[in-house]
């Protein structure tokens, strides 16, 4: 970090003379009476949250109270009231729509914890490797953020086409290479459409765990390792008593960020699967996206969207609240 | 673990061979997608409609030439440009000037702002989805701003959903440069923004360029909003590639083709500029 401190310096010499001609224009000298300065500089940010994200979530909120099919698009707030008839459906499990987006649900927590396991697991694990410097370890370490640097489609639509039934590479390297099944499977249908899909979400999430480890890395202070070295801890014990303790902090923020991405993750299984997922891979924002523009249920769609930030802001609070004590008593 | 006695430079032998064999499958399963894509986008069609072949039977150039006129690939690719490139532009000038607000200055509301921003990071797209389109919709009705299908309203969107990221990572990044470099150059007679523009910014260069990048890719990969906000002519490349699948044939040779195409602007911008994007996280993000 020490470059770009340094980098500032003689910038801020240079802009020090630059200025000095324009010294004395009104208005420019000292703090005082400048209250309103750091409001202003937040209003773009502010307006910009208001009208993208918190108004639509309170008129997201007050859809769902009512019945919003395809006449009522145009002029929304002329739709009927419905009370809590949407949430009503979205949750009786017994009728075909709650049940089915109970069974999303449960495919979405599945999914995303195998994912978010496993694509921390490699990315600590190749961050970890990738420690201590070797011949050809810059060229491993741009490699491995490829995944992450491809667009979604791009990458996604080239699983796809692996996981072709006749064509792909998946059935030619599994079926008629290692002879490991009696007859092509198929990919993009049916259960294994869940394993598919799991693959395609771990080659492009790790790399993010190994980019946000990797940094964490370099905020351990060299020190350690070698009093530990000293101490006559081998490389195993450092890993396990130095490396994984300092990334806590890290991990609790990175575990969190790719929970909450990978579970409302849209872009990769409707690439994959289109606007009909198989049943097995039925993510829960492909089944409410469906739910409404397929079938132009807004209100629905809105319920379940609530629902869904409720469980999320409900998740979120609770890891935040256990990790947090969990490190607190671990401090002591 | 018998040479523990050994610098902590020479780690023993079984870290060595696991390292070995973990990276070598890891190397695989990385670049075997990108194997596929390299080399199915130089084969003819009938290498990829027939069954999986690791070596082409003869190498083409002719995907890359039929891609642009199966679909209207160059308008995609320019809307593409135009949507995330303004997106970009505004994100980080934004986010700049409420980081250094925030990072700065101590005001009331200033936790709740923060707090705010960053609550929304969590929130389901799919959530804002339908009553952005509606809000669009009825904008465009009373006002005769056409927000819906058009690039303006795409630009807004993707801006606002990359700010609170933006935000978070360049607080942390702008508290990390020294404040007695801006109070000299407030000494010296520049305004707050004389400093923020002569002397935070330019500290802070390798935060404000990992954050474009980050804005960047998020705009140029994004799909559920671009696939309900956009029309014929204002369509992204993220749903335009979908074009290449018609009912009858799917030219995959094509569709490798034009995502390699559409892939290395994004790929050659972020692996140039990882180098920043590492110093970035670790002193902003990573703290």
């Amino acid at each position: 970090m020490t470059t770009t401190v340094d980098a500032g310096r003689p910038t801020a010499q240079k802009s020090s003379r630059a200025a000095g001609p324009r010294r004395g224009r009104p208005g420019r000298s000292g703090r005082a009476g400048r209250a309103w300065l750091p409001y202003l500089l937040l209003l773009p940010a502010l307006i910009l949250e208001l009208l993208v994200h918190l108004v639509p979530m309170v008129i997201g909120a007050v859809m769902s109270l009512k019945e919003i099919t395809q006449f009522y698009i145009r002029n929304w707030t002329a739709a009927p009231w419905s009370g809590f008839d949407n949430y009503r459906v979205s949750v009786d499990v017994d009728a075909p729509v709650g049940e089915a987006l109970l069974h999303s649900f449960f495919v979405t927590v599945g999914f995303t914890l195998l994912s978010v396991a496993l694509c921390w697991l490699i990315g600590t694990a190749a961050a970890i490797c990738l420690q201590d410097s070797f011949r050809g370890r810059g060229l491993l370490r741009t490699l491995f953020l490829v995944p992450y640097a491809l667009p979604v489609y791009a990458a996604v639509i080239t699983w796809v086409f692996m996981f072709q039934h006749d064509n792909g590479l998946v059935n030619h390297v599994l079926h008629d290479q290692l002879h490991l099944t009696d007859k092509p499977s198929f990919w993009l249908i049916g259960d294994n459409s869940f394993w598919a899909l799991l693959t395609v979400s771990v080659w492009r999430g790790w790399p993010f765990a190994f980019l946000i480890v990797m940094a964490g890395l370099q905020n351990i202070p060299r020190e350690l390792y070698e009093a530990a070295a000293l101490d006559g801890a081998g490389m195993w014990q450092q890993i396990r008593r130095i490396t994984l303790p300092s990334l806590r902090p890290v991990n609790q923020v990175l575990v969190l960020v790719l929970f909450l991405w990978t579970f409302n993750d849209f872009n990769t299984p409707y690439v994959m699967f289109g606007k009909a997922a198989p049943r097995a891979a039925d993510l829960i924002s492909v089944h409410i996206y469906q739910a409404s523009f397929v079938s132009w249920d807004f209100g629905t769609g809105s319920a379940m969207s609530v629902l869904l930030l409720l469980f999320l802001l409900v998740v979120t609070g609770v890891y935040l609240a256990v990790t947090s004590r969990g490190r607190r008593t671990a401090d002591v | 673990m018998s040479d523990s006695y050994r610098s902590p430079m020479a780690p023993p032998r079984s870290f060595l061979w696991t390292r070995r064999i973990f990276l070598t499958l890891l190397t695989g399963f990385v670049l075997v997608p990108v194997y596929v894509m390299v080399s199915s986008s130089l084969k003819p069609l009938q290498d990829v409609s027939g069954k999986f072949r690791w070596l082409p039977s003869g190498l083409t150039i002719r995907p890359y030439i039929d891609i642009w006129s199966t679909v209207p690939l160059a308008r995609y690719f320019v809307n593409s440009l135009i949507v995330a490139g303004a997106a970009t532009a505004g994100s980080v000038v934004i986010a700049v000037f409420a980081s250094y607000a925030v990072s700065r200055y101590s005001f009331r509301g200033k936790r709740v702002f923060t707090v705010t921003v960053l609550s929304t990071q969590m929130f389901p797209g799919i959530l804002f989805l339908l009553p952005l389109f509606l809000l669009y919709v009825n904008i465009g009705n009373a006002t005769g701003i056409a927000l819906f299908g058009s690039r303006g309203g795409l630009i807004l969107t993707y801006l606002t959903f990359t700010l609170p990221f933006s935000i978070w990572m360049l607080i942390g990044y702008f508290d990390s440069v020294p404040r007695d470099l801006d109070e000299a150059a407030l000494v010296d007679g520049c305004g707050p923004l004389g400093a923020l523009f002569r002397v935070v910014v330019p500290a802070a260069i390798p935060g404000i360029v990992a954050v474009a990048v980050y804005a960047f890719m998020t705009a140029w990969g994004e799909v559920l909003f671009a696939s309900v906000m956009t029309n014929d002519t204002t369509r992204t490349l993220a749903v335009g590639l979908q074009g290449y699948s018609t009912l009858n044939d799917v030219y995959w040779n094509q569709i490798m083709a034009a995502s390699l195409v559409v892939s290395v602007p994004v790929v050659a911008g972020f692996l140039l500029l990882q180098r920043y994007l590492v110093a970035g996280l670790t002193a902003g993000a990573v703290k």
